[in-house]
């Protein structure tokens, strides 16, 4: 195709989808159906977690012996209660509130590290750069699991030593992203006027470099937000992530296989939560990684 | 090739001494180090705490203490369980054949209707299956091993009492049919993400070989499209898939222990778990090593195995 031919083919939609990349990104963004979904899951999920407990008339840790094992919807307890009597609704909304802070939480450290390994390792490049890139690779080595459970089992859990352990076992695919993405810009024109203008290293990292790696940091973090959630899951299921008279969603599920025959909802409910959950801020992500390939202008 | 295969030993040495000293930092970065089992005794003087980690070395300078550790690694003397003083490496290897059962079986699993499912999507690309199969495949990335696990025991064992709902086999019963039947639900589970994984990297190594030059050459040819399909793009879209299966390991073993920890299966992963439970250091760290070690060997294998079967990759 000749360059008339594209320009022809791109102006019109430029014009008709508004003129900022900003506002062509959110045009792409809102177009992405599972996108949207997972955008509009994870608001109500956000109010109901927060404004949830407020209305539900249950202490999410009253304990209710007459009352266990309610099967839903019984009792007012819409979705049941649990082998203590507690309602599981609340319990869950209780639980999410944990969840989902660790989730955002260990997404904003753990982008924090992997971007400033990425840049640095992008920027620098040479030994700086394959030093740093193979740490990165040995701690894929480890399964992330183990490496997670390893650290966990000897460090005393709380919302925020989880959360650091987390963000340590889960920022090198956002290195990754990103050291790629600067290494690519690195030799064009613009940083190469930025540098013989005399700026500094620190200047063209932060100023230069990174707003222009902005969309792939972006799209990293928010499926880092899906893999903490996950992983946290993963750790208090397990039994070293938050403990209990604390929910959430991971450790609500580590007493229910003993109950899998007599109360099934005490599975079903806290598994589907993290399943929604995670689900949608993969389909965000995804629609984040559309929405924000500048190549797509082109489209 | 044999410089290729040098350089890639190579890189894989170094790989090896970092992995070596990530697992060395992560040992003293619990609080107390390999000491935290002897702290948590009760009566144990600070007194007694030092005597200990004197013996042990641990007062010694780092570097010493690593260049120690590591040289016993290398010659096989992982150190002793603390639980019931075996040595770990024997402990460990009695287990990995449980759970090397279950990764060949969820990965041929997962090649089978990965592999399927993706080169139906890319054939019929837009098509409504092509639909279904990509969000499919992100709702099964998204789901908990563990509590797919858990519905699975629910509905096959519990409801159906299809399938056992855990362990390797009924003691007393060595039969083969014993032990598929407890086979078969623990390595769906584990399958399940590596199915939309592989199934997500077929369609788009296909929809890659599709869009190249010889493939419009073989239509202009006047090939059928099956034969075009098959004959030429599958067989060149499974090049990449090669360096997939190494890629894929961490996830496979690090999905290998949740499973085995909800069907009870006799693995390194449920070992992990256990000797977790009981602060036995030597030998959470020697599967933390192992994992590593076989993660890296894995990836080894994928490169040289791809370099043999694609000339280009060896430039």
């Amino acid at each position: 195709m000749s360059s008339a031919t594209v320009a022809a083919a791109v102006l019109p939609n430029r014009r008709l989808a508004g003129t900022s990349p900003r506002s062509r990104a959110w045009g792409r963004f809102k177009r992405h159906r599972l996108a949207m979904f997972g955008s509009g899951v994870i608001l109500v999920l956000v109010f109901a977690v927060i404004f949830g407990p407020m209305i539900l008339p249950f202490d999410p840790l009253h304990i209710d012996l007459r009352h266990r094992f309610a099967p839903p919807p019984g009792n007012g307890h819409l979705f049941g209660t649990d082998q203590l009597g507690r309602d599981l609704l609340v319990r869950l909304l209780m639980a999410g509130r944990i969840s989902l802070t660790i989730g955002f939480m260990a997404m904003v450290v753990s982008t924090l590290i992997g971007t400033s390994v990425g840049v640095t390792a992008g920027y620098y490049g040479g030994l700086v750069g394959t030093v740093l890139m193979r740490i990165v690779d040995a701690v894929l080595c480890f399964p992330s699991v183990f490496l997670l459970l390893a650290l966990a089992a000897f460090i005393k859990p709380s919302i925020l030593t989880i959360t650091l352990i987390i963000a340590a076992t889960g920022w090198m695919e956002v290195a990754r992203v990103v050291q790629a993405q600067i290494k690519a810009l690195r030799h064009r024109d613009f940083i190469l006027a930025a540098e013989m203008l005399g700026a500094s290293g620190r200047y063209v990292m932060t100023r230069e470099l990174l707003p222009n790696a902005a969309g792939p940091i972006i799209v990293a973090a928010t499926l880092t937000v899906a893999r903490a959630i996950l992983a946290e899951a993963y750790v208090s299921f397990l039994g070293y992530g938050i403990q209990a008279p604390t929910a959430s969603w991971g450790n609500m599920l580590n007493n229910a296989q003993q109950y899998l025959n007599s109360a099934p909802w005490l599975a079903i409910f806290p598994g589907l939560m993290i399943t929604l959950a995670v689900t949608s801020f993969n389909f965000i992500g995804d629609g984040l990684r559309d929405a924000l390939d500048a190549r797509m202008d082109l489209t | 090739m044999a410089s290729f295969l040098l350089n890639r030993l190579i890189q894989s040495v170094i790989l090896l001494a970092l992995v070596s000293v990530i697992g060395f930092a992560v040992l003293h970065l619990a609080p107390g180090g390999p000491l935290s089992q002897f702290a948590l005794i009760p009566g144990m003087t600070q007194e007694q705490l030092a005597h200990i980690a004197h013996e042990m070395g641990l007062d010694r300078p780092l570097p010493l203490q690593y260049w120690e550790w590591v040289s016993r690694l290398v010659t096989g003397d992982w150190g002793h369980s603390y639980r019931d003083n075996q040595p770990v490496l024997a402990i460990i290897s009695g287990r990995l054949p449980a759970t090397f059962e279950l990764m060949l079986t969820a990965i041929a699993l997962a090649v089978l209707l990965g592999v399927t499912v993706g080169v139906l999507g890319a054939v019929r690309r837009g098509s409504i299956f092509d639909s279904l199969a990509t969000v499919g495949a992100m709702v099964a990335l998204s789901i908990p091993t563990f509590w797919f696990g858990l519905i699975v025991i629910y509905i096959f064992a519990v409801k159906l009492g299809w399938l056992p709902a855990g362990s390797r086999s009924t003691v007393g019963d060595g039969s083969f049919s014993d032990y598929f039947r407890h086979l078969i639900a623990p390595a769906v589970v584990l399958a399940l993400v590596e199915v939309a994984i592989w199934s997500r990297y077929m369609r788009g190594a296909m929809l890659d070989v599709i869009s190249q030059d010889f493939i419009r050459t073989a239509r202009a040819k006047g090939l059928s499209e099956k034969s075009v399909m098959l004959r030429h793009a599958f067989r060149n879209a499974l090049l990449p898939m090669i360096e997939l299966a190494g890629l894929e390991l961490p996830t496979l073993l690090g999905g290998a222990l949740v499973t085995e920890t909800v069907f009870t299966w006799p693995g390194m992963g449920r070992l992990f778990l256990d000797s977790l439970g009981y602060r036995d250091y030597p030998v959470v760290m020697g599967i933390l090593m192992v994992s590593a070690v076989l993660v890296l060997i894995g990836s080894l294998f994928a490169d040289i195995l791809s370099a043999a079967a694609d000339p280009r990759i060896r430039l």
